[in-house]
């Protein structure tokens, strides 16, 4: 049984109480310097919401990613994620949460080297249990739904960014997860590539219903979404369902 | 995640880093190598000291006349003939005991047709043959009637068979022993080295009755030189020495308080010591090696270590992706393993035909048992689960976060 029940799309997905998130460093003289990064986040996110979190570096939008993407912990504060409190559930819940129900595309791509893309797409249903022939068999599937069918034998290295971050995208979507975060994913692609892969995403967030939540510094992309986020110095500044009317424009 | 999949991404792991993984085993096979070779050989030592002790015959005891003193000058043992046949009759009566052979013995020459050689003469009863576990190679031995009747028949040690008769079949044939002939109604199959080193396998056997009369001579008739005494079981050799010596001190009218005439060596107990040195030298041997071994794991300990800090990022990622720690521990630790026992079954085969090469070259006997197989192949892995484990653990415990930011 999944750890999280399919919901209704009028149900929050996401959930954040006055979470906060402060890093400490010891300085030469054995001091603890604390350096806080979120300052009392509310936040909820609904399903089949289409987000993007917008801020300057340094404004906290990365280390809200991964607290969203269950790899790190709030100092305080509370995390629900369809109605479960994160910081209850152990490490293994956790790991499976990551498998089942978060996909994660990042700026780098973060494909796994000298492994085929085939086998990158794989190694997720491998994590779920799934035989390797079956979950091969599957990852060429979704490879040739982004187009990428021959290219399943490569590897990384031998692919150009945009068809790196194809398959990435379809690492993040072999497992049907309810929600894909996405952290700069066109940082590294130039504005054709950048549009095709924003495209993708704004396609599965309509015709799949997947919760979309995307970090970027770039307003063209931003646009694509359908809820504005902005981060300054921890803290959400505007946050605003822009209209039909502005996305026309870009 | 199931084994055979994470089995799989270990493996992969490995090739992808060819030399390292190359080199890193070659520890382990350096170590799992010395170790079977230097087992091999231990065990091949104790086997030959056993074989030996075999030869021997067990239960043995060895009874030689006492020490004469005069005037305050000694003889030394032996320097008297305290012991006689009758003694040795006696001494086989007793319920602890199951045989006794009385030796007399000297040195003689032989001939026959052309050649001729030098050698000891053992005089003693056919119970010789069985308390020292000889076994024939052909013919038999000499008969308790051909004892009583002093016949002139002669039993071959092999070596003395191969020098005078080389390749001809002695048995039936006469040789001269000091000028009288002798028909040779036996040979004995060659038993090796004893374990003080003396050669067993060159002298002749007379009836004890004939070598006193017709070759040696003796100066004290009926006396011998030592006995050999076989007990009726291993446990009570204590029961049987004790028996011995209150038999004789009564038959050699020993007042209590005075020394005895004679003296009681128990051979097993030198077999004993024998054993347990072989023993010792296994265990240093395979000791000394097992160093290697442990060098060859600190090895894989180190590489492990490096190896998960130089794929930080690549545990991130898979942490991202759903790998539970688990997962990652396991992988870590197959891969620690998979080295050492790849290692460890290309060392054991190096080992065995190292072995194989020490007993051609050096002579030696080898032994490899099936038991020390499965041992190498235990310790490596063994080996591997130990080393294997402190890399992994850190490399599962490591935050997902971290890894992933990790440059």
């Amino acid at each position: 049984m999944p750890l999280i029940q399919p919901i209704h799309s009028t149900q929050s997905l996401i959930q954040l109480e006055r979470l906060c998130k402060s890093y400490s460093l010891q300085d030469a003289h054995g001091k603890t310097l604390t350096t806080q990064v979120l300052h009392h986040i509310d936040l909820t996110i609904h399903q089949g919401e289409f987000v993007a979190i917008m801020g300057h570096s340094g404004s906290g939008k990365s280390t809200l990613m991964n607290i969203l993407g269950c790899l790190d912990t709030p100092t305080s504060g509370s995390y629900w994620l369809s109605r479960r409190n994160v910081a209850a559930l152990s490490s293994n819940e956790l790991a499976q949460i990551r498998n089942r129900n978060i996909g994660f595309v990042f700026q780098g791509f973060n494909l796994l080297k000298r492994m085929t893309a085939l086998d990158n797409v794989a190694t997720p249903l491998l994590y779920a249990g799934v035989s390797r022939s079956k979950s091969r068999q599957q990852a060429l599937e979704f490879l040739r739904r982004t187009g990428l069918g021959d290219f399943a034998m490569h590897q990384p290295n031998q692919l150009s960014g945009g068809q790196q971050q194809r398959v990435a995208i379809s690492r993040a979507l072999i497992n049907h997860p309810s929600l894909i975060l996405a952290d700069e994913p066109t940082g590294n692609l130039d504005t054709q590539t950048s549009n095709d892969i924003m495209q993708l995403f704004e396609q599965l967030n309509r015709d799949q219903g997947i919760t979309i939540i995307l970090v970027t510094h770039e307003n063209d992309i931003a646009a694509y979404a359908k809820r504005l986020i902005h981060l300054k110095d921890g803290r959400i500044t505007i946050d605003s369902y822009p209209t039909a009317a502005s996305t026309a424009n870009r | 995640m199931n084994l055979s999949a994470i089995f799989g991404e270990a493996l992969r792991a490995l090739r992808q880093n060819r030399l390292r993984t190359g080199l890193t085993m070659l520890g382990m096979i350096i170590g799992v190598a010395a170790v079977v070779l230097m087992l091999s050989i231990g065990q091949g030592a104790r086997t030959k000291i056993n074989e030996t002790i075999a030869a021997m015959g067990s239960n043995l005891l060895l009874v030689v006349p006492g020490a004469m003193s005069s005037g305050g000058f000694s003889f030394g043992s032996g320097s008297v003939r305290t012991l006689t046949i009758n003694d040795a009759h006696a001494i086989a009566e007793l319920t602890s005991i199951r045989a006794t052979a009385p030796v007399t013995s000297g040195t003689v020459q032989l001939n026959y047709a052309a050649k001729n050689w030098s050698t000891l003469i053992t005089g003693t009863t056919p119970e010789y043959f069985e308390v020292g576990n000889w076994t024939m190679e052909s013919g038999t031995a000499f008969t308790e009637a051909e004892v009583r009747s002093a016949a002139r028949v002669v039993v071959l040690g092999s070596i003395t068979a191969k020098n005078l008769f080389g390749d001809e079949e002695p048995v039936g044939k006469t040789i001269r022993i000091t000028n009288r002939p002798f028909l040779v109604v036996g040979v004995l199959m060659a038993k090796g080295q004893s374990l003080t080193g003396r050669d067993q396998d060159d002298n002749v056997f007379v009836p004890i009755s004939t070598s006193e009369r017709q070759i040696t001579g003796n100066q004290f008739p009926g006396s011998i030189r030592y006995m050999l005494v076989q007990g009726a079981s291993a446990d009570e050799m204590d029961i049987a020495e004790i028996e011995i010596t209150q038999l004789l001190r009564q038959r050699h009218r020993i007042p209590s308080g005075k020394d005895n005439d004679f003296t009681v060596r128990n051979l097993t107990a030198i077999a004993d010591v024998a054993t347990d040195a072989a023993k010792i030298m296994s265990i240093v041997l395979g000791a000394i090696a097992s160093v290697s071994l442990l060098v060859g794991g600190i090895g894989i300990m180190n590489i492990m270590l490096v190896s998960v800090t130089e794929r930080t990022r690549e545990i991130g990622i898979r942490m991202a992706i759903g790998a539970n720690q688990r997962a990652i521990l396991t992988q870590f630790l197959l891969e620690a393993m998979m080295i050492c026992i790849m290692g460890g079954l290309i060392g054991l085969l190096i080992g065995i035909g190292g072995a194989w090469l020490v007993s051609q070259v050096a002579d030696m006997l080898i032994v490899i048992t099936l038991g020390m197989i499965g041992l190498a192949f235990l310790f490596s892995s063994a080996v591997g689960i130990f080393f294997g484990f402190y890399p992994a653990q850190k490399a599962a415990s490591l935050k997902p976060v971290d890894a992933l930011r990790y440059e």
